[in-house]
């Protein structure tokens, strides 16, 4: 395996991860994103947290409802695209009133360079209310970890269901060439 | 290729995994479970399909020192087909994937499934990573597996066209969720 030299991650991006350490999460399954880079690399060098990687976001509401169902908390992470490959498997949360949690890297957005990111980041948040998900949205760095925070004790304490969009400006321009 | 009776195979093996939880996939695989008896560690699905695989692989990571199993269809099964991999990077020890392979969708009228148009199930999984991954049609050695605990194992079990009655488990999701749960010692929430 080759470690690719990072720069040290955005602080938002550790905020995440402290937030949900703290929070007693122990699964943490994701389909990556670059905006998710940092905390899907402390989730797999945690000894306390699972990483679970998957081949479709949609599996992902399964393992975080089996998680659950086992006395863990879990979250999941995504871009904007994946969400609509979840729409179905969403029912399971609303039938089984599952709590959720699940940040999103939003695409389509700011300064996009690739058009095929637009439809489903367009639709992102409506995808996720017509499923009976709540929607956050941030785009300040300095409010990721009181957002993520609050949206984890609406999950975890009062049983919701939440998706926060982490707003692709936080993520920034991203560089094509290379 | 042996066929086995559903019902048979799946009141047999819970018979001999008294312990384990057992989520099961919707529509036949859900009604052979509850056929074989209800106990509150069992969960049935009846919906999200695909789920029944990757819902056991939280469960398994969340509950190490219990063994879990996923009974499922060959269709349920093939929607989520990707979660083998998912299961073989993830290495639970306490998880078996059970797939009931009849190669048809049987729930919406008995119509091929690609089991029976050429996929090899058992294939798949091992190509996924999955290494023991057998077709299990001596319940016992099925069972052994559950309860050794050195998975993820995956045990394809050829069966037979045979609709047995509906047995149907219930259908709300949050008492059974409970349940479930209360079974672990869990609070609601
Ligand atoms: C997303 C989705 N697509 C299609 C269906 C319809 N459906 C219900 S059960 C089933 C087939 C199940 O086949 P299998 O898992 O092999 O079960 P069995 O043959 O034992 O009945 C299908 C296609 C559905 N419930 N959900
Ligand atoms: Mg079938």
């Amino acid at each position: 395996m080759m470690a690719r030299m990072s720069p040290a991650p955005p602080l938002w991006q550790e905020k995440i991860f402290e937030v949900l350490r703290k929070g007693g999460v122990e699964q943490i399954a994701y389909v990556p994103d670059a905006g998710h880079s940092h905390v899907i690399r402390e989730a797999h060098s945690d000894p306390g947290i699972h990483g679970v990687v998957l081949t479709t976001e949609e599996e992902g509401v399964a393992v975080v409802a089996g998680a659950w169902l086992g006395g863990q908390r879990a979250v999941l992470l995504m871009q904007s695209s994946g969400v609509g490959n979840c729409v179905n498997m969403f029912s399971l949360l609303e039938m089984c009133r599952f709590p959720f949690l699940t940040l999103v890297t939003m695409r389509g957005e700011y300064a996009e360079f690739n058009p095929w990111q637009g439809p489903m980041g367009r639709a992102t948040q409506r995808a996720f209310e017509l499923m009976g998900i709540t929607v956050v949205r941030v785009d300040d760095p300095d409010e990721v970890e009181d957002t993520v925070s609050a949206a984890l004790d609406n999950v975890f304490e009062a049983g919701e269901r939440v998706a926060v969009l982490l707003g692709q400006k936080l993520i920034g321009r991203k560089k094509w060439e290379r | 290729m042996n066929r086995l009776d559903r019902r048979e195979f799946v009141a047999s093996l819970t018979a001999a995994v008294p312990d384990a939880l057992i989520v099961s996939g919707l529509g036949s695989a859900s009604y052979d479970l509850f056929a074989a008896g209800h106990r509150p560690g069992n969960f049935y699905l009846w919906g999200a399909m695909g789920a029944a695989a990757p819902l056991a692989l939280g469960l398994a990571l969340a509950q190490p020192d219990r063994s879990v199993v996923a009974v499922t269809g060959d269709g349920e099964q093939l929607m989520g087909i990707g979660s083998l991999g998912t299961i073989a990077a993830a290495r639970p020890a306490n998880l078996t994937v059970v797939v009931l392979d009849n190669g048809h969708f049987g729930e919406t009228g008995m119509q091929q499934s690609h089991t029976s148009l050429g996929t090899d199930l058992v294939a798949v999984a091992q190509g996924f990573g999955i290494s023991d991954a057998f077709v299990g049609t001596d319940v016992a050695a099925v069972a052994e597996r559950v309860l050794a605990r050195r998975g993820p194992t995956f045990a394809h079990v050829p069966i037979t066209t045979d609709e047995p009655p509906r047995a149907l488990p219930p259908r709300d999701g949050v008492a059974v969720k409970n349940d479930f749960r209360a079974a672990l010692e869990l609070p609601t929430f």
